[in-house]
């Protein structure tokens, strides 16, 4: 499996998903840097959590407009599968390449503790896994999902929502905590799985999310 | 030269915890003729075009292309001659 892992300055967990990838995994993973471009035909790319452009003006606003995007783009129009880990899905919902908006947490706190997420069984990327709760740590300020009526009658009539936390943290709409596109290629979720896959921190269930992903390369 | 004053504020269809917070605060401190209060941005910007409407058409296309997230925010704008 050949993965590309974007960096966006301000970027800062692009090593933690990228050394998941090529130690647990063994994928082949290039790091690129948000100013180039790709045409190595990857099977995944990653955009990756952290605080793109430092979260000015809005988390993953200007990303959007990073030249990277275009090879992105091209990859998605391939086909090929995108995940967007917390600001990685923050920036997925500014490109537009998934609907809705992530605000500020009701609580106004950033938010930084293990979730039990609810995989939905109906979504493609998640039909695989067990219907069991998955702890995976979150940390945000921004992650509470929002779309409009319409909108998230379309993502449950689609089966588009791919997780839900089983306690709301974050005053998200409908307890989404994740959601793929139509085709199930892109996924977008504001919780970490590449901090819940290394046992030395007795935490492993990120293991099979990566698992259910690759099914759907 | 023209300056651009936009505003921009979350919907009202969007919750504001920001706002619904300050407003909470004021009404502790025994405000209580404040009926509601949202937070917004405001954002200045010079702009070197010819015309008015140049200007005001620069600032439409920045307001929609970057600064302004239109599936929860609306914003309005002035423009002044400098």
């Amino acid at each position: 499996m050949k993965a590309n892992v974007i960096t966006f300055p301000g970027s800062n967990c692009d090593k933690d998903i990228g050394s998941i990838l090529a130690n647990e995994f063994q994928a082949d993973v290039h790091y690129v840097w948000h100013k180039e471009s790709f045409d190595n035909r990857p099977d995944l790319v990653v955009l990756p959590g952290g605080f793109s452009f430092g979260d000015y003006l809005r988390c993953g606003a200007m990303a959007k407009y990073s030249p990277c995007m275009k090879s992105v783009d091209e990859h998605r129009k391939r086909g090929g599968f995108v995940l967007g880990i917390c600001n990685g899905f923050q920036i997925l919902t500014e490109a537009g390449y998934l609907p809705g908006a992530l605000l500020h947490n009701r609580s106004l706190k950033y938010v930084c503790k293990d979730v039990d997420l609810l995989p939905d069984k109906q979504n493609q990327v998640t039909a695989g896994l067990s219907s069991q709760a998955l702890s995976i740590p979150i940390a945000h300020g921004e992650g509470a999902y929002f779309a409009d009526e319409e909108t998230l009658k379309r993502l449950e009539g689609d089966s588009l929502v791919a997780f839900r936390y089983a306690e709301n943290p974050n005053g998200s709409l409908h307890d989404i905590a994740g959601i793929t596109d139509a085709k199930g290629k892109i996924l977008g979720m504001m919780p970490h799985p590449e901090r819940a896959m290394n046992p030395y921190t007795g935490k492993m269930d990120g293991k099979a999310i990566f698992e259910s992903i690759f099914k759907n390369l | 030269m023209y300056q651009i004053k936009i505003n921009i504020t979350l919907k009202s269809s969007v919750l504001d915890p920001q706002g619904q917070t300050v407003l909470k605060a004021l009404h502790d401190q025994g405000k209580q003729s404040v009926v509601d209060l949202r937070v917004g941005k405001y954002i200045e910007v010079k702009v070197d075009a010819k015309s008015e409407a140049e200007a005001e058409s620069l600032a439409k296309e920045m307001c929609e292309s970057v600064l302004v997230n239109q599936v929860i925010e609306s914003y309005s704008y002035q423009i002044q001659a400098l």
